[in-house]
């Protein structure tokens, strides 16, 4: 998996896959670079991804929970349609910004 | 209504094995010509009964997993059978967002993705004994209907 920090901004580049398989290392990943490096910005980036199930749902809650006592946000950039649907259907899109870019 | 087709598939219940489940019987679906929707939420609601099996039946520990299709002209019958704990209460375990398994983080949304990507979805569980999952869904419903629909 790929991340990338820019100041308080942590990008995690999702798999072409997210399941609970690797939702486990996405989570202690992402939780120690928000940690280190006091990230209050966190994005995922749904480019390469083409499944997710309700795993995933889990990663993006656990870290709203924690950027949320930190007083930041979180968007998903990149979304396909069935990535949009899942994210709507899970009540996501109440938690964190899908940004659409045209 | 006699079965066309079935397939009966057995593995071991690791996470790693989540994504051959769902590959393979994507692969048996696309025999019924689904649309790339349809497979996605097969393979959404199969991914979430096994995981639920790999989590909550076996609670990780390495046993067998057993999955039957089958195919009676368009519709599907997906059966996920672990003999694993087995749930107490299959109405509660259904609700939205509840989890036995927050310290996982678990968003509670496996048996709420189920239904609402399969047609019909049955549980059949008893304590220390397992649980079945059995999904159904119709491929190509409503599809001709657009051309054939009178407006």
């Amino acid at each position: 998996m790929k991340y990338q920090v820019q100041e308080n901004c942590l990008t995690i580049y999702l798999p072409k896959e997210v399941d609970h398989h690797n939702a486990e290392e996405m989570r202690k990943n992402a939780d120690a670079m928000i940690e280190q490096n006091h990230i209050r910005y966190l994005i995922f980036d749904f480019a390469q991804t083409e499944f997710m199930d309700s795993s995933g749902i889990g990663v993006i809650m656990g870290r709203y929970r924690t950027i949320c006592l930190l007083g930041g946000e979180i968007w998903a950039v990149h979304t396909n349609a069935r990535m949009k649907k899942i994210l709507t259907m899970s009540g996501m899109t109440k938690l964190l910004q899908i940004y659409e870019e045209n | 209504m006699a079965i066309t087709n079935e397939m009966k598939l057995i593995f071991d219940s690791r996470s790693e094995n989540e994504s051959f489940a769902r590959v393979t019987v994507a692969a048996f679906l696309a025999q019924l010509n689904p649309t790339f929707e349809e497979v996605a939420d097969v393979k959404t609601a199969l991914s979430e009964a096994v995981t639920n099996a790999i989590l909550h039946g076996y609670e990780e520990e390495v046993h067998n997993i057993t999955i039957h299709c089958t195919i009676r002209e368009q519709e599907i019958t997906i059966e996920v059978r672990d003999e694993g704990r087995g749930i107490e209460d299959i109405e509660k375990a259904m609700e939205p967002l509840y989890t036995t398994r927050p310290e996982w983080e678990r968003a509670g949304m496996g048996f709420a993705f189920m239904e609402a990507f399969m047609d019909h979805l049955e549980v059949e569980s008893t304590v220390g004994c397992g649980t079945l999952v059995r999904m159904k869904k119709t491929i190509g419903e409503g599809r001709e209907s657009w051309i054939t629909q009178s407006l």
